[in-house]
């Protein structure tokens, strides 16, 4: 992981910065991803106006000059909640992929390292996991608590965490036959030493890349499930269930439907175009 | 081949154990017996519904023993009764709704062979061309984009703005006065827009990695002696490359069953569908337990057949298999 080289010479960008100028999906999704991150941080400073706030006069205008996104069917500013739903979707995407990563990583470092049976199990209990239709599960497992934000990161945390176990694992066993490992463990380096120091960073470049997808993804569950009214709920504002309005409007109020989707698909194309450029960035044999 | 699919199916028996276990492992995370969590004040649940369920559970007894009564029950498909007012066998109430399911995803997925294999091999055949261009740039908005807002807009589209298409049900009003073919002609309509809505993401993967299988395979080496035996490039991509490539289709469409399965809750829900994924949120929104594990359970298994069909489907395309060498 160079991304940030060492800037010694004035004259010419470091090495590893050209590199990452050779690759326009880095650019172009680290532009998206920094924008919508921006507007989320910045909600509460530029939103013109409080997104639940209640305004029985403006019911359902379609966008205008005060309105940018128009309103919804309380008269609430729906720019301003878009505002404030990005905040939303990236929590849940960032802290879902933490709790997926820390469970992956854990899982794929031992099967990877330790191999033999445990390999075998946790592979066996990973294949289980996968062949069950996610979207059910993290459902079911809402409808047994109760639809919070707190509750859907952990839920979409607990279901996600396959790929990156499977990855890691597989890095890690064709790492460990390497020698410098070898090496270490004939000095007597501890295991857990040798994955952390060693293992891991070798590793880090396509977990950083499933990380990023991994946002992608997460985020789009979250819009579903509020879309479905079991993610976050109303009066807090969230992409997914202003679209369920849209839904509600679907023949009078076409922007409920239009703008929050666009913020989604926006979102989500900037994380998997920068997932797919660090990908060939990591990796340039892949590149097709 | 038949002691490979033997050998698949005992394969599967685990995974079914792994199945109940994350499924009953699920009624007992919330804190609390699961028959009284959140039932308290749900008005459409009876102190008898409370009892039915503590009685099918038998709450009362140790964790191992409850998990074997229930797991007993399950051999033989018994589900319990549903929470809602008519009380019915859980079971009863899934088959019924089952068909219109297993009809969306079944249409989703021959659409999506049937566009992303031609596209694939286009792309690949012409790489780097305007069309491999659009279609990269298609692959990626079909990554991105929520179906259901995807959904949304055709709604928007083709049936509020443009009126060609009905935007819900299975069925017009007057279906019962149509004549036969009438009939499938509407029910075509009514199935256009949720097809297309559920195959989007699918035809988007499928149609990258049929690119990629290609572009893979034409290098091999014994597409290099065929061109230079002579033969024209038409017979190298559709009769040479396409048979290899297509192989690890198979495999990916299993792998995009569970996607399915679980993206039929949100088209269902949106297009007011009958199916089983309407029939999962409805459950949801009620904290009807009984129907929500019967479906987790069902969509698990059907999930898993699906994946022991594509594994059987490829050994019989891929000779080595067949043959009984593993490769």
């Amino acid at each position: 992981m160079s991304m940030t080289g060492t800037t010694t010479n004035k004259a010419a960008p470091p090495a590893s910065m050209q590199r990452l100028l050779a690759h326009p999906l880095i650019l172009v999704g680290g532009a998206i991803v920094a924008a919508v991150a921006l507007l989320a941080i910045l909600a509460p400073w530029i939103a013109p106006y409080d997104p639940t706030e209640i305004n029985v006069h403006v019911i359902l205008m379609s966008p205008s000059w005060q309105h940018w996104c128009g309103t919804d069917t309380l008269g609430r500013d729906v720019y301003s909640r878009m505002l404030y739903g990005a905040r939303v979707s990236l929590a849940v995407g960032f802290v879902a992929v933490g709790i997926s990563l820390l469970i992956g990583l854990m899982l794929g470092a031992l099967a990877g390292y330790a191999g033999g049976r445990a390999d075998a199990i946790l592979m066996r209990i990973t294949d289980m996991v996968l062949c069950f239709p996610t979207f059910f599960l993290i459902l079911a497992v809402i409808a047994f608590l109760k639809p919070s934000i707190w509750n859907i990161m952990i839920v979409i945390g607990l279901t996600s965490w396959m790929g990156v176990a499977r990855l890691v694992r597989a890095e890690f066993l064709s790492l460990r036959q390497r020698d410098f490992i070898h090496a270490a463990q004939g000095l007597g380096v501890s295991p857990l030493r040798i994955m952390w120091r060693y293992l891991l960073p070798n590793a880090m470049g396509p977990i950083l890349v499933s990380a990023v997808l991994g946002i992608a993804g997460a985020v789009l569950v979250e819009s579903g499930l509020s879309f479905l009214g079991l993610g976050v709920q109303p009066p807090n504002p969230s992409w997914g269930n202003i679209l369920t309005e849209g839904k509600d409007n679907i023949q009078i109020a076409w922007w409920l439907s239009v703008f929050p989707g666009l913020a989604i698909l926006t979102t989500v194309l900037g994380y998997n175009l920068l997932g797919e450029g660090l990908r060939d960035y990591f990796d340039p044999k892949l590149r097709q | 081949m038949t002691a490979y699919i033997c050998k698949r199916l005992a394969g599967m028996i685990p995974l079914l154990f792994g199945i109940t276990i994350i499924s009953f492992g699920m009624m007992h995370l919330a804190p609390g017996e699961p028959s009284v969590v959140g039932q308290a004040f749900n008005p459409k649940v009876s102190a008898h519904d409370i009892e039915r369920l503590r009685s099918y559970y038998g709450l009362d007894q140790p964790l191992y023993t409850q998990y074997w009564h229930w797991l007993k029950r399950l051999a033989v498909l018994d589900f319990g009764r549903s929470f809602s007012a008519d009380g019915r066998p859980v079971l009863d109430k899934i088959t019924e709704r089952l068909p219109v399911t297993l009809l969306i995803n079944s249409l989703a997925m021959l659409f999506i062979i049937l566009v992303a294999i031609p596209i694939g091999i286009a792309s690949a055949v012409r790489r780097d061309s305007w069309f491999d261009k659009g279609m990269t740039i298609f692959v990626f908005i079909g990554f991105a984009i929520p179906s259901f807002w995807l959904g949304l807009l055709m709604m928007i589209a083709f049936g509020v703005n443009l009126n060609w298409l009905p935007i819900s049900g299975l069925h017009d009003y007057s279906w019962r006065q149509m004549g036969l073919w009438q009939q499938q002609l509407d029910l075509l309509e009514h199935l256009l827009l949720p097809v297309f809505v559920s195959a989007i993401g699918g035809l988007a993967g499928m149609s990258r990695f049929m690119r990629t299988g290609m572009l893979d395979v034409i290098r091999a080496d014994y597409i290099t002696t065929a061109r230079a035996m002579g033969a024209s490039e038409g017979s190298i991509y559709y009769r040479l490359a396409l048979k290899n490539a297509v192989l690890p289709i198979i495999t990916l469409l299993g792998l995009s069953i569970p996607s399915l399965i679980g993206g039929s809750v949100i088209v269902e829900q949106l297009f007011s569908l009958p199916g089983m994924g309407l029939l999962f949120y409805q459950a949801v929104m009620a904290r009807d337990y009984p129907l929500i594990m019967g479906i987790t359970v069902i969509g698990a298994v059907l999930t898993l057949l699906g994946n022991l069909v594509a594994d059987i489907a490829y050994a019989w395309a891929d000779p080595r298999i067949r043959h009984g060498r593993s490769g």
